[in-house]
C-alpha cells in the first residue's frame, strides 16, 4: 500500500498541528498533532473520553476546533459511519442508501447494497434488520458517495463477536476496492490490529502513540506477530498517561522469546 | 381457519345479546317506550328518515360543519406547530400564548362564540376549529422537537438540508406524533358539533335529537345518539387507515409476516 508515494495534489495528506478542544473547563484535545497521508487506514485507539471521538467529528466538520489547524484537501468528501446505524425507519433500505444521492443515481445505491450483501433486501424496513445488517446498510449509504475521507466511528462496538469479525472482513475488502482514506475510532484494539495500515493512541488530548502495522493482508489474528503487536498496543493502553514517554512497540514481525515459551 | 371466524364473531356477542334482551324487554311490554324505544322502533324511524332523504340532509350538514372546521383548526394548528417547532422564534413567538389558550375548555367559550357569529352556521364551524387547533399544534410542535437528534446529524452530515431535510427526515419523523394529534382532534370535533348543534341549529344531527325531544320522539334521540356513535367510529377508521398507509415503516403498523 503505497499510495502516498503518488505526487498529486489531490493525495495531499490531512494535517492536524495543535488542534485544540475544549468543553467547558475540560480540555479534551491539546495541542494534537497529526497527519493522514491519502489513502491510509487509520485506527484511533484510547481509553473511552480520551478524546478519540471528538477527533472525529473535528475530521467530520460536525465540531469546530478551538484553537490549532485542520488541513485538508480541497473539496474533500467526507462520510461518516456512526456507532449506532441511523437509517431513517420511514425509508426503505435502498431509499436510506440513495439518501442524498440525485434520483439519477439510484442504481448506484442499488450496487452499493449489493457490495454489503443485502441487494435483497433492498425493500425492506430499517426496523427488519438485524444489528448487523443495519450497519451493513449504514457502510453501503456511507461508500455509495465515493468518499475521499471515510470516518468510522466504533462502528462495530454495538455488534456481537461473530457479527464484528464478518463485518471486519467486509469492511477490508471494501476499503480495498475503494481506497479511500479512512480513520477507523475503536476501542478494540484487536480490532484495529486487524484492520489498519497505522493505530495511533490518543490520550490525554496528545497522540501517544504512533506505530505501523506492517503485517500483510488479510491478517490473521492467530499469527504471532498480530499477537505480539496487539499485545503491546493494549499494555501501552493500559499502563495509561503517567507511563514513561511514549515508547513505540516493537512492531515485531520477529517473534519474542515470551511468544516462543507461550508457543511452546 | 374455523377459530379465527370464531374469534371475529366474539367481540359481537355482547352488543347482540344485549339487544336481543331489549327488543325482548320491549316486545313484552318490560320496557316503557316512552323512556327507550324499542330497536326495531328506532330502525323504522330510521328507515324513514332515510327514505325521506331528510337524514341525509343531517348527516350531510352534521358533517361538512365538522370537516370545515376540523380543517380550518387542524390546518392552522399544523402550521403553528410547524413554525414553533423549526424555529425558536416561532416558539418564542407563539408557543405561551397558545398554551395559555390551550388551556381554556372550547364550551367555556360558547357564549361569547354566540354573541360573536350568532347561532348560524360560523359559530359551530369556529367551535370546532378552536378545539381542534390545540391537540394538532401541540402534537406537532412536539413531533418536530423529538426528532433523534442523531438522525439530524446524520442527515446534515450527509448533505441534506433545508427543504430535503424537512421533507425526509423532519415531516416523516414527526408524523406518527401529528396523526395522534389529529385523532384526537377528531374526537373533539364531534363532541363540540353535538353540543353546538343541540343549542342552535336547523339542521343536523344534534338539530335533530333536540328537535325530537322537544316532541318526545325518543326512537328518533336513540338514532341521533346511534348517528354519533357510527360516524365517530367511520371518522376514526379513516385516521388509522391513514396510519397505516404512512406509518407502513413502523414496528407497531407491521403487517405479520
Amino acid at each position: 500500500m503505497k499510495l502516498d508515494d503518488l505526487p498529486s495534489a489531490e493525495h495531499a495528506p490531512i494535517v492536524l498541528s495543535g488542534l485544540t478542544r475544549r468543553f467547558g473547563e475540560r480540555v479534551v484535545l491539546d495541542g494534537l498533532n497529526l497527519s493522514i497521508p491519502a489513502g491510509q487506514f487509520l485506527a484511533v485507539v484510547g481509553r473511552s473520553g480520551c478524546g478519540k471521538s471528538t477527533l472525529l467529528r473535528l475530521l467530520a466538520g460536525l465540531d469546530r476546533a478551538d484553537g490549532g489547524e485542520l488541513r485538508q484537501p480541497a473539496q474533500q468528501s467526507v462520510r461518516v459511519m456512526f456507532q449506532e446505524a441511523r437509517l431513517l425507519p420511514w425509508k426503505s433500505v435502498l431509499d436510506n442508501v440513495a439518501l442524498g444521492l440525485a434520483p439519477a443515481q439510484r442504481e448506484q445505491a442499488r450496487d452499493a447494497l449489493a457490495e454489503v450483501g443485502l441487494a435483497d433486501r433492498a425493500d425492506e424496513w430499517p426496523a427488519r434488520l438485524s444489528g448487523g445488517q443495519r450497519q451493513r446498510v449504514a457502510l453501503a449509504r456511507a461508500l455509495v458517495h465515493q468518499p475521499r475521507l471515510l470516518l468510522l466511528d466504533e462502528p462495530l462496538g454495538a455488534l456481537d463477536a461473530l457479527t464484528r469479525l464478518d463485518m471486519q472482513g467486509l469492511i477490508e475488502r471494501l476499503w480495498l476496492a475503494h481506497r479511500c482514506t479512512t480513520v477507523l475510532v475503536t476501542h478494540d484494539v484487536g480490532e484495529a490490529v486487524n484492520l489498519a495500515d497505522r493505530v495511533v493512541l490518543v490520550e490525554n488530548g496528545q497522540v501517544a502513540m504512533d506505530t505501523p502495522v506492517p503485517l500483510a493482508r488479510s491478517r490473521n489474528p492467530a499469527d504471532p506477530a498480530f499477537v505480539a503487536l496487539e499485545h503491546a498496543i493494549l499494555q501501552r493502553v493500559l499502563q495509561g498517561p503517567n507511563a514513561q514517554p511514549a515508547s513505540t512497540p516493537t512492531p515485531a514481525p520477529a517473534i519474542h522469546v515470551s511468544q516462543l515459551q507461550w508457543a511452546l | 381457519m374455523k377459530a379465527s371466524w370464531f374469534s371475529r364473531l366474539i367481540p359481537w356477542l355482547a352488543p347482540f345479546t344485549l339487544l336481543a334482551l331489549w327488543q325482548l324487554g320491549s316486545s313484552l311490554g318490560w320496557i316503557n317506550h316512552r323512556v327507550l324505544p324499542a330497536p326495531l322502533a328506532v330502525l323504522t324511524s330510521g328507515w324513514g328518515l332515510l327514505s325521506s332523504g331528510e337524514l341525509f340532509r343531517h348527516l350531510a350538514s352534521s358533517f361538512g360543519r365538522a370537516a370545515s372546521g376540523f380543517v380550518i383548526g387542524g390546518g392552522l394548528g399544523l402550521i403553528f406547530g410547524l413554525i414553533a417547532g423549526l424555529s425558536r422564534l416561532g416558539e418564542a413567538l407563539f408557543d405561551t400564548t397558545l398554551q395559555m389558550l390551550r388551556n381554556i375548555p372550547p364550551l367555556a367559550i360558547l357564549p361569547l362564540v354566540i354573541l360573536w357569529f350568532g347561532i348560524d352556521e360560523s359559530a359551530k364551524v369556529f367551535l370546532v376549529a378552536f378545539g381542534t387547533l390545540f391537540p394538532v399544534y401541540l402534537n406537532t410542535y412536539h413531533g418536530i422537537r423529538s426528532i433523534d437528534p442523531a438522525l439530524l446529524e446524520m442527515a446534515r452530515s450527509y448533505g441534506v438540508s433545508g427543504r430535503e431535510l424537512f421533507r425526509h427526515v423532519v415531516l416523516p419523523g414527526a408524523l406518527p406524533s401529528i396523526l395522534v394529534g389529529v385523532r384526537y382532534a377528531l374526537g373533539i370535533a364531534w363532541i363540540l358539533l353535538i353540543v353546538a348543534e343541540t343549542l342552535s341549529a336547523t339542521s343536523g344531527i344534534g338539530y335533530l335529537a333536540a328537535n325530537a325531544r322537544e316532541f318526545l320522539q325518543t326512537d328518533i334521540v336513540v338514532l341521533s345518539i346511534l348517528l354519533y356513535a357510527l360516524l365517530g367510529k367511520v371518522v376514526d377508521s379513516l385516521a388509522r387507515w391513514l396510519e397505516r398507509r404512512w406509518l407502513q415503516w413502523h414496528p407497531s403498523y407491521f403487517q405479520p409476516a
